[in-house]
């Protein structure tokens, strides 16, 4: 397929195939991050996850009408603003969900799995009843459009990049987080012993809230960034819940560097083989090549240990 | 466009759950009106249908929840309008509709299930009904066990045909084939590179169009690709459109992935006021989640569009406009499912009777001269005639028409030389 090119030409379709691979990896790390705590610390299976993911596009489609209607000026960096808004609505959500749903359900974490499914049902459908049927499409200011031309022939997508900055900061706050704070030791604990952790005076109740709401809110970031590459329409989550869970099995639960390890191995692999074949086989190879190394390895690259 | 929406992204057990929440039917009684010199109902009516002296129900069965709602909203609007305009203009036979909503449910043994209902217990005298490809064929052996009449207002890929069944939307070979002889003539557009989502509707028509550019056009397909349903990515299909260099790109990307693969292909810097790309995939209401800046400059092959200039259509707009917010766009499918209602009207009062065998019988040849895209016709193979017509989308969300067909386009729902 290669004959009838230039070197020239050829160099510069790697190099933004190359890119095309890292932008991959980013939007799966940001989208399996949120998941990765959830269920990697609580071992809580969030069906709703793409649910969440959603209310931070809508609540960035909702900031977005906001700053046209009344701050115009500023709507160059509205985004930023939704962001943060996008953080909190989802994790205020999320804790509301573990205050009355989750929490009485740890005892049982396949249950989990049918709650929050219920839950993501009941989203959608008032996602549906309260923004309508369609999709919203989201307005970005004008300098996050387009692409940042390198050479004549390499452009890369300034969204792509956008995602790329965001996901290491987010890995990074949640890496400091988890692993340097004083409450990430706290979460450690009640992964590993629930009721020593309990003894030494860890509110324990208080952890899994938080750590449930942390989880939501960074899936809200993720749906935020999205709305500049996928769609938002009530629905609009479950197209992210596959491969959220494909990555956090893969990786291991409870493992934010298996988590990363997975996401990168899946998207190189699916973006180089998506450029020799069709898209639907390069699924299709991926997948079987995920089942393949689950079978030898059904932890998961790397496994840590985790509540049961 | 026949979407199977995400099913493919649904395990067995979350659609059955959905299935459990099917909405209950919503069921609207209209006031009874009273009608003089109407046609005895025993003449009209001889095999037991839900007809009265006063009145003559139908089914309406669309998905009003689940994933494929967004799309099938606009459908069940235009039938109610429809449905409403015709009662207020006299009914059909003297008779005022009445119509039973059910909910598909955007599951397709739901839709089988309904139409079953609606046949058997609510003896309706036609269903207005179904959107996916997949929900019509579950649906197909109902009605025609059952001998009932449904109108099927999506474009789909053809290959099918029914005496209980009126297609009002396009077959593949109707949409495709004007849109293509016109960019190829107006672009002189040798090469095409052809991206769709994965299943039987997007496949059948990249197969019907790869005929076409090969043996008629005599173009080349440089590339054909196909993303699951539901995908996201597309960069990478978007790097193998920058190395072929085509000059035309051609979609049939649905759902959510649309909304993806145009924001994608924006962001990697391709211009489609100079990159010719043809989609037969994105109506007026795909525009609304896309977004208009991030189309504008695109090609869709369609036979409505929202902006046509003519006297029906502008009533039509209006009045769907007054009856569902002015906010509400209007897209393809919207307008063809419009024509169900009146279509079965006209039939009807052309067979002098309710009677199924009869209205499939009489069908052949019926005109709606005030259809919105214009006149149409049914022909006898039970497919709409009807023009085809090239739009370019605009900023703010609609088409602008640069092409339409001069005759109507007749429908080939089994096209030779394209199998």
């Amino acid at each position: 397929m290669f004959g009838d090119y230039s070197l020239g030409d050829l160099g510069s379709i790697f190099v933004m195939q190359g890119f095309a691979g890292l932008i991959l990896f980013s939007v799966y790390v940001l989208m399996a991050l949120g998941l990765a705590i959830i269920f990697g610390q609580m071992g809580v299976i969030n069906m709703a996850h793409g649910e969440f993911m959603i209310l931070g596009a809508y609540v960035t489609w909702m900031t977005s009408n906001l700053f046209q209607a009344y701050l115009p000026g500023l709507f160059a960096g509205y985004f930023f603003l939704a962001m943060i808004l996008a953080f909190v609505a989802s994790g205020a959500l999320g804790m509301l969900v573990e205050w009355a749903l989750i929490r009485h359900l740890y005892k049982r974490p396949l249950d989990t799995l049918l709650a929050t499914w219920g839950l993501s049902l009941m989203l959608q459908q008032a996602y549906r009843s309260v923004f309508g049927a369609r999709e919203v499409g989201v307005e970005l200011p004008q300098w996050m459009l387009g692409s940042l031309r390198v050479t004549d022939s390499i452009e890369v997508p300034i969204n792509g990049v956008f995602v790329m900055c965001l996901t290491v900061l987010i890995t990074i706050a949640v890496a400091y987080v988890l692993y340097m704070s004083r409450w990430g030791r706290q979460v450690r604990a009640v992964v590993q012993n629930r009721i020593m952790a309990g003894a030494v005076g860890i509110n324990t109740e208080k952890v899994d809230r938080y750590t449930f709401g942390l989880g939501c809110g960074i899936a809200g970031v993720a749906g935020s960034a999205f709305t500049m590459i996928g769609s938002t329409g009530p629905t609009s989550g479950q197209l992210y819940i596959v491969d959220t869970f494909l990555v956090v099995v893969f990786g291991g639960a409870a493992s934010l560097l298996g988590t990363i390890a997975s996401a990168f191995s899946i998207s190189q692999t699916q973006s180089t083989l998506e450029f020799f074949m069709s898209g639907s086989m390069a699924k299709v190879l991926t997948l079987l090549a995920v089942v393949g190394i689950l079978m030898l390895r059904p932890q998961g690259l790397f496994a840590l240990k985790v509540r049961k | 466009m026949s979407d199977e929406g995400n099913k493919g992204l649904l395990s067995p057990f979350r659609r059955k759950l959905l299935m459990g929440m099917a909405a209950v039917p919503a069921m609207t009684m209209l006031p009874r009106g009273a009608f003089a010199q109407a046609p005895a109902t025993s003449a009209v009516n001889t095999t037991g249908l839900a007809v009265t002296d006063t009145e003559v129900t139908v089914g309406i069965l669309h998905s009003a929840t689940g994933t494929m709602a967004i799309s099938e909203t606009g459908s069940i609007q235009a039938e109610k309008l429809a449905i409403e305009q015709i009662n207020a203009a006299g009914g059909v036979l003297g008779r005022k509709i009445k119509f039973i909503q059910e909910d598909g449910a955007s599951d397709w043994p739901t839709f089988a299930e309904k139409a079953k209902k609606l046949l058997v217990n609510d003896k309706v005298a036609a269903i207005m009904g179904c959107w996916t490809s997949a929900s019509r064929k579950a649906v197909l052996p109902v009605v025609e066990q059952y001998n009932g009449m449904l109108y099927y207002p999506t474009f789909y890929e053809g290959l099918e045909q029914s005496k209980n069944v009126i297609y009002t939307g396009q077959e593949a070979t109707q949409q495709i084939l004007a849109g293509l002889n016109w960019i190829a003539k107006e672009k002189g557009a040798k090469s095409f590179f052809f991206i769709g989502s994965d299943y039987i509707w997007p496949r059948t028509s990249n197969k019907i169009a790869r005929k076409h550019v090969e043996n008629v056009l005599k173009g080349k397909v440089v590339g054909e690709e196909y993303y699951a349903l539901g995908s996201t990515q597309f960069n990478s299909v978007i790097n193998k459109i920058k190395l072929t260099k085509p000059d035309v790109i051609f979609t049939d990307v649905v759902g959510g992935s649309n909304v993806a693969f145009y924001k994608q292909l924006k962001a990697a810097g391709i211009d489609l006021s100079k990159q010719a790309l043809l989609t037969i995939s994105v109506t007026e209401d795909e525009i609304d989640g896309i977004g208009g800046e991030n189309i504008a400059g695109a090609y869709a092959c369609m036979k409505y569009f929202q902006s046509l200039d003519n006297a029906n259509n502008k009533a039509f707009a209006s009045a769907f406009k007054k009856m569902w917010g002015e906010k509400t766009v209007i897209g393809d499918v919207t307008q063809a499912a419009y024509l169900g209602p009146w279509l079965w009207k006209l039939t009807v009062e052309k067979a002098g009777s309710f009677d199924v065998d009869k209205i499939a019988t009489a069908s052949t040849g019926v005109e709606f001269k005030g259809a919105p895209e214009g006149y149409v016709r049914i022909h006898e193979n039970h497919h709409l005639w009807s023009k085809t017509r090239v739009g370019r989308a605009k900023l703010d969300g609609q088409f602008e028409l640069i092409y339409e067909t001069a005759d109507l386009v007749e429908p080939d729902p089994f096209p030779k030389g394209y199998q």
